[in-house]
């Protein structure tokens, strides 16, 4: 998801409060810079501190975080900031989940404890090494009042005060008392970016080797005393509700415990999970399959495809765009389909919950542990406050663990079990049941002057409104600021233009973030629609785009990935395949990135990726090896929606179940990849989703170049077979 | 009752003997290390070693292990090759979400063991049927040519 309603780059200024630490030691509370950061600072209210730091007696230092580590290095970035200025080193910080608690832990950017849109660097970057420069100063003074001497005397180094001339030293943790009684210095030095030992490092990950060693504890890893196991079957129809189960059959499986009813699922409930998947299928659940029983694709696509041709809610008007496409000699216009998309997460959705004496614990991997608080809440009927989130590392999320559908109904079969009770779904259930990237469809016009380049562009963009549900005061007059990002700030200059979007919800179908969000859409249709334009020009696609360009770091990558990928030197012919090279370019999520995919197609119309060449500008990259791994990581995950990303549904049903029908990248489908992360001393920009939101059209425009087929509708698929 | 060898140790596990070899670890011995993932041998997270062979352990049932030796993920650093393989994962920072590479580890370990100095395709073979979400793929390559001690990339 992204974060839109936060206008503006972030700035230096937020709140910071020094203290003693209940348990000894020192402890900052700091309040990450935002909208309500900066109304709070303007009428007076006091620190409202969103992230803490502790520094112990035996010298650990703490970090409690409201970030979730789901792959994307989080847990080692944040760590590198605090420690660069701390002047300690980074393994002996440690990283604490939060616990649930908006009021402490709301990203400023998305105004709520959530991990998401690629946000938790440019929130961090510059108060986590205030803090660190604070706390430094902080136990620097408290040196030079032991010793009596000059602060500005004194270093830090490696976790230790010392006195350079007179050879002697103080560890932190003999400090820490001392400096938590000291007042706040006012003012603290950032350390210049040429001293850095860590920031701008591609150091190593900390959750590295817990991860290759087996220990690393997600949610599906949670073992409680006396925990039971539930299987899961949901309606397997939209909105449909249970009818009937043979409770009997289910109940003489031995192992099986209980079987828990709810309105539209039945839970089995045994000592383990083979007998739960057991006991699930002998009960053989009955549904009444409700209103959506007919429901087929074909209807979705053609309700947003009749409602696309009316006039949409304005997201962007620059000069008459309709005006000029009225008059124009020369006009190009295309319709683009995206289709439903699963997020097929590693870790299948499971949410292990103990409900006792009006209590609610819950071990759950979340990306939005406060939202998660309140729905296991109110399915309970217990106060928020006695709801307990222990939440783990999160096995992928990609917007699913966005979602709280799972832990509600986790709460709902806990509520009827005198156990702690891990409900645990199959992978077809998590394929059948997730909440999917929106289908969409796109109508583009765009006016051509005489030498072929745009003078008017219109862009429709008709589908479901995830903010409407997810946020709704960021759904304004009509226009889903997510949806349409992307679509309306372009790298390009285009004198006028128009973008709309209309809000049109799949019946039946729950809708939900997907990495890359916006611009993983926007990016397959807006840079198809430019490689369009550049193809009714004539033009090189990577020429065409250069001259529409008005900046000069778009500029910049788009030449690099360019060069790297070798786009002026055509490719050597290969006998049985046709090969081509495509392009994309976008300004998103902070960043500036370009795109080559280079792409085989074979005579049965079988598509290749050979190579993915990526120049990334995220400005000061604080892990370039982190951001390299986002991008060739979101590269994948961008060409497996490509290729095949598709979520069917008939009569109601989803039809994709498993990975042999819901068809992923895997090693032997993959492609050279070649990242290159420009050097930059701006601020930083988002990683973990811009290198998927551009895969999906360089590839797309590749395989255009190879074939001549235009792709407008995901995935490529068997789109290029001969009938 | 099934008796087998878990990381060389023999261990009775009190399930039906049709359990899959995954929940018996998971649930039975209380083994976390190795994954659950689709439940059909389609996607690799719980990937073990029977007598030494890759096995996808959701698919295998507690009876075609009986008195067999199970190598998981806890274990598998046991080994000089497991070690290497291992220590090559954390030099190239292959991990992510890290939830399938448990198994990720455990088929390239099996494959050194067997080829010590893998071709591409023979990379191919091995890992294909392990599936990585977050997309490591480009880096289990190298990490696999690092601990069979070749250059990252193939000359070719």
């Amino acid at each position: 998801m992204n974060a839109p309603h936060i206008a503006g780059a972030l700035t230096r200024r937020h709140f910071l409060k020094v203290g003693a630490a209940a348990t000894g030691g020192l402890l900052l509370e700091l309040s990450l810079p935002g909208a309500q950061a900066f109304a709070a600072l303007d009428s007076g209210q006091p620190l409202a501190p969103n992230a803490f730091i502790r520094i112990a007696r035996d010298g650990t230092v703490t970090l409690v975080m409201h970030k979730v580590e789901m792959g994307q290095g989080t847990y080692t970035s944040l760590p590198q900031l605090l420690a660069e200025e701390l002047e300690v080193s980074l393994d002996s910080v440690r990283l604490e989940h939060a616990p649930p608690d908006n009021a402490r832990y709301a990203d400023p950017m998305l105004g709520a404890q959530i991990t998401g849109g690629s946000t938790s660097i440019r929130s961090s970057w510059t108060p986590l090494r205030e803090a660190g420069a604070t706390a430094r100063e902080l136990l620097i003074r408290a040196a030079a009042k032991t010793w009596d001497a000059d602060p500005a005397q004194l270093r830090a180094r490696n976790g230790e005060v010392f006195h350079p001339t007179q050879r002697k030293s103080l560890r932190y943790g003999e400090l820490v008392d001392i400096a938590a009684t000291l007042p706040v210095p006012e003012k603290v030095a950032l350390k210049d970016a040429k001293d850095f030992r860590l920031v701008g490092k591609p150091v190593k990950r900390l959750d590295g080797p817990g991860k290759v060693n087996g220990t690393a504890a997600f949610g599906l890893d949670t073992l409680r005393p006396g925990m039971k196991i539930a299987s899961v079957a949901a309606s397997p129809v939209f909105g449909g509700t249970l009818a009937g189960i043979d409770e009997a059959a289910a109940l003489k499986v031995p192992g099986v415990r209980q079987v828990v009813k709810l309105e539209n699922a039945v839970a089995v409930v045994a000592d383990h999970t083979w007998a739960a998947k057991q006991g699930l299928a002998a009960c053989a659940p009955r549904w009444h399959e409700g209103a959506h029983a007919g429901l087929d694709l074909a209807q979705v696509t053609s309700q947003l495809e009749q409602a696309s041709l009316q006039p949409g809610a304005v997201a962007h008007r620059a000069g008459d765009a309709g005006a000029v496409l009225a008059g124009a000699s020369r006009r190009v216009d295309a319709v683009y389909h995206s289709p439903f998309l699963a997020h097929a997460t590693m870790e299948p959705v499971n949410c292990t919950v103990e409900v006792k004496n009006g209590e609610v614990d819950i071990w759950v991997g979340t990306q939005v542990p406060v939202i998660a608080q309140g729905v296991a809440a109110g399915v309970a009927g217990v106060a928020t406050e006695k709801v307990r989130i222990h939440n783990h590392l999160l096995g992928g999320g990609f917007g699913r663990r966005l979602e709280v559908d799972f832990i509600a109904q986790a709460v709902a079969i806990a509520k009827q079990v005198r156990a702690p009770v891990k409900v645990v779904w199959s992978r077809e259930e998590d394929v059948q049941h997730d909440m999917y990237r929106p289908y969409y469809v796109d109508r583009l016009s765009a006016a051509l002057d005489d030498k072929g380049m745009p003078v008017a562009w219109t862009h429709r963009i008709a589908g479901s409104s995830i903010m409407a549900r997810f946020f709704p005061p960021a759904f304004k007059d009509g226009v889903d600021p997510d949806a349409v990002d992307g679509a309306v700030e372009l790298p390009y200059a285009l004198p006028a233009m128009q973008v709309e979007f209309l809000r049109v919800e799949p019946p039946g179908i729950p809708t939900a973030f997907w990495r890359g969000v916006g611009p993983t859409r926007n990016g397959f249709v807006v840079e198809g629609f430019i490689d369009e334009l550049a193809a009714a020009a004539g033009q090189d696609p990577v020429a065409y785009r250069r001259a529409l360009i008005k900046d000069a770091r778009a500029r910049a990558v788009l030449d690099l990935a360019a060069q790297k990928a070798s786009w002026d030197t055509p490719r050597p012919p290969r006998k049985g395949v046709r090969g081509g090279r495509g392009v994309a370019l976008m300004h998103v999520f902070g960043s500036y990135i370009a795109q080559v995919a280079e792409v085989e197609v074979n005579d049965d119309g079988e598509v290749r990726v050979v190579r993915m060449t990526c120049a990334i500008d995220c400005g000061f990259a604080v892990n370039p090896d982190t951001v390299a791994a986002q991008m060739e990581g979101g590269i994948v995950f961008g060409l497996s929606a490509a290729l095949w990303g598709e979520v069917k549904i008939a009569n109601g049903r989803v039809q994709q179940s498993n990975f042999h029908d819901y068809r992923v990248m895997r090693m032997n489908d993959m492609p050279r990849i070649d990242v290159h992360v420009v050097p930059s001393a701006e601020a930083p920009g988002g990683a973990g989703e811009p290198g998927t939101s551009l895969a999906i059209p360089a590839l797309a425009n590749a395989v255009f170049a190879a074939t001549g087929t235009r792709i407008r509708a995901l995935p490529i698929g068997e789109q290029l077979q001969k009938a | 009752m099934t008796t087998l060898n878990v990381n060389g140790r023999d261990v009775a596990v009190d399930l039906p003997a049709d359990t899959p070899l995954l929940w018996a670890l998971r649930d039975g011995l209380h083994m976390n290390g190795t994954k659950f993932g689709c439940g059909m041998s389609l996607c690799g997270a719980c990937t073990v070693h029977v007598d030494g062979q890759a096995t996808r352990a959701c698919v295998t049932p507690l009876s075609a292990v009986a008195g067999k030796k199970v190598t998981t993920i806890e274990a598998v650093g046991d080994s000089d090759v497991g070690r290497r393989v291992q220590q090559a994962w954390i030099d190239l920072d292959v991990v992510q979400c890290g939830y399938c590479q448990s198994g990720q580890i455990m088929s390239a370990t099996a494959l050194l063991a067997k080829t010590p100095r893998p071709s591409d395709e023979d990379i191919d073979a091995a890992m294909s049927g392990n599936i990585c979400r977050c997309g490591t793929y480009v880096r289990i390559r190298k990490a696999i040519r690092q601990a069979a001690g070749m250059p990252a990339e193939d000359a070719a």
